[in-house]
C-alpha cells in the first residue's frame, strides 16, 4: 500500500538518508529507529506529504504522490512531535477540533469515549493549559480512536507516556493493523506490536 | 490589545498637535487610517504564529478540506476580533478631530470596507514570514506597500465627504480591492503556508 523508492532527504548541506526503499502491504507496520537528528521526523514528514524529498518517489496504493496530494491528505493521520493543543480549550474541545479538521465533526459522546479510552475520562473539561505533558500526549493520541484513515504516521508517540499509555498505544496500533491499516512509527522505545507485521528500519 | 493601541495612538495626536481645530480636522482622516494600519500590522503575527508554534498549522495544512477555505476562516476570525471593533469604535475617536456626522459615516464605512482587505493582504505577509526571526520588520516591509492604496482611498473618502463631494468612487475602489483580495489572498496564503511547512 505504501511504497517508497530511492527516497533521499537533506537538511541544509547534510544528507540525512538516501536510497531508502521499502514497501508496506496492508496490515504492516514500519518502525523507524535511529539516533537523534538522523532524519526520522523528516522521513515521516515526507511520507505525510508535508515536505519534498530530495530524490526518489513515494506512492500510496499504487499512485505516485506529490506533497499535499489531496488523496494523501484524506487517507493519512499524522501525529507529530507537537501535540497541536490550544491552551485555552478543554481537552474535549481540542480533540473535537482536531478530529473535525480531518473529516465530519464527531459527536460529543464519541469524543468523550475516545478520551476515556485513553484514561482521560475525568479530565475532559479541563483546559489543556493544566494538563501534564503525558496527559497532553494522550489527548493528541486520542485522535487514533476517532480516526478512519488507513495510514498512520506517528512521530515519537510514546514520549512522556507511562506504561499504561504505551500499552494503550500498542493496542490501538495493533487493532489498526489487524483491520488492514498501515502504520509508520518513529520511536526510541520498543513497542509491543504483533510480530509478523513489523518491519524495522534504522536510520544512521 | 490592538484596540487599545489604536485608541492610544489616535489620542496622542490631538494632544501633541495642539488645539488648532482646522489643523486637527485636516489631519484627522489620515491619522485615523494610519493608526488602523499600524494596529493591523501589530496583530498579524498572531494570525499564524501560535498555530505554527504548537503544531496546529501542520494539522490544518494536512486537512482534507481545501487549505484556502480554512485560511479564509482564520482571516475572518482575525478581522472580527481586530479590524471590525476598530472600525466600529472609530467614530467615537473621530470626535477628537472634530469630524462631523457625514465624515464619521464615511470613515466607518471606509474602515469596514478597508480593514478586511488589510487583514487579507497582511495575512499573505504573515504566512510568508512564518518562522523567521526578524519576521515583524519584514512583515511590515511586505505589507505596507500593499496597504498604501487602501490608506489613500480610505482617507480620501473622508476628505471628499468634507468637501461636499460624494465618496462613492472611493468606496467602489475599496470594495473592489476587498473582492480581489478575498479571492486572491487565501490562495496566496495557502501557497505560503505550504512553503513554511517544508
Amino acid at each position: 500500500m505504501l511504497q517508497t523508492q530511492n527516497l533521499a532527504a537533506r537538511r541544509g548541506e547534510a544528507v540525512l538518508f538516501s536510497d531508502l526503499s521499502f514497501s508496506l502491504p496492508p496490515g504492516a507496520a514500519l518502525v523507524i529507529g535511529g539516533p537523534n537528528g538522523s532524519g526520522k521526523t523528516t522521513l515521516l514528514r515526507i511520507l505525510a506529504g508535508l515536505t519534498h524529498a530530495e530524490h526518489g518517489a513515494l506512492s500510496w496504493c499504487g499512485t505516485p504522490m506529490r506533497p499535499f496530494d489531496p488523496r494523501l491528505r484524506t487517507e493519512v493521520l499524522f501525529i507529530g512531535h507537537l501535540p497541536a493543543l490550544k491552551d485555552e480549550l478543554t481537552a474535549l474541545e481540542n480533540l473535537a477540533s482536531l478530529a473535525a479538521l480531518a473529516g465530519p465533526r464527531p459527536a460529543a459522546a464519541r469524543v468523550r469515549e475516545a478520551l476515556a479510552s485513553w484514561g482521560l475520562a475525568r479530565q475532559h473539561d479541563l483546559p489543556a493549559r493544566v494538563l501534564s505533558q503525558g496527559q497532553k500526549r494522550r489527548v493528541a493520541l486520542a485522535r487514533l480512536a476517532l480516526a478512519s484513515a488507513p495510514l498512520w504516521l506517528l512521530d515519537e508517540p510514546a514520549t512522556a507516556l507511562d506504561d499504561a499509555g504505551v500499552a494503550t498505544l500498542c493496542d490501538a496500533v495493533g487493532a489498526h493493523l489487524a483491520s488492514g491499516g498501515v502504520a509508520v512509527i518513529a520511536t526510541h522505545q520498543t513497542l509491543a506490536l504483533p510480530d509478523g507485521a513489523v518491519q524495522s528500519l534504522r536510520l544512521a | 490589545m490592538q484596540l487599545l493601541f489604536y485608541i492610544i495612538v489616535v489620542t496622542l495626536f490631538p494632544l501633541g498637535v495642539g488645539v488648532e481645530t482646522a489643523l486637527l480636522h485636516a489631519l484627522g482622516p489620515g491619522v485615523l487610517w494610519v493608526a488602523a494600519l499600524l494596529a493591523s500590522l501589530l496583530s498579524l503575527p498572531r494570525l499564524f504564529g501560535s498555530d505554527f508554534a504548537d503544531g496546529a498549522l501542520e494539522q490544518i495544512a494536512l486537512s482534507p478540506y481545501p487549505l484556502p477555505a480554512l485560511i479564509s476562516g482564520k482571516i475572518l476570525a482575525h478581522w472580527l476580533t481586530t479590524g471590525a471593533p476598530l472600525a466600529l469604535l472609530s467614530p467615537l475617536l473621530a470626535l477628537q478631530f472634530g469630524l462631523d456626522a457625514h465624515e464619521s459615516a464615511a470613515l466607518i464605512i471606509g474602515l469596514l470596507l478597508g480593514t478586511p482587505t488589510l487583514s487579507l493582504l497582511g495575512a499573505i505577509g504573515a504566512a510568508l514570514t512564518l518562522g523567521l526571526r526578524s519576521g515583524g520588520a519584514l512583515l511590515a516591509l511586505l505589507s505596507l506597500p500593499l496597504y498604501v492604496p487602501i490608506l489613500i482611498f480610505g482617507a480620501a473618502a473622508v476628505s471628499a465627504t468634507h468637501a461636499g463631494l460624494g465618496a462613492a468612487g472611493e468606496f467602489s475602489v475599496l470594495g473592489a480591492a476587498l473582492l480581489v483580495s478575498a479571492v486572491g489572498a487565501p490562495l496566496a496564503c495557502a501557497a505560503a503556508v505550504r512553503i513554511a511547512m517544508d
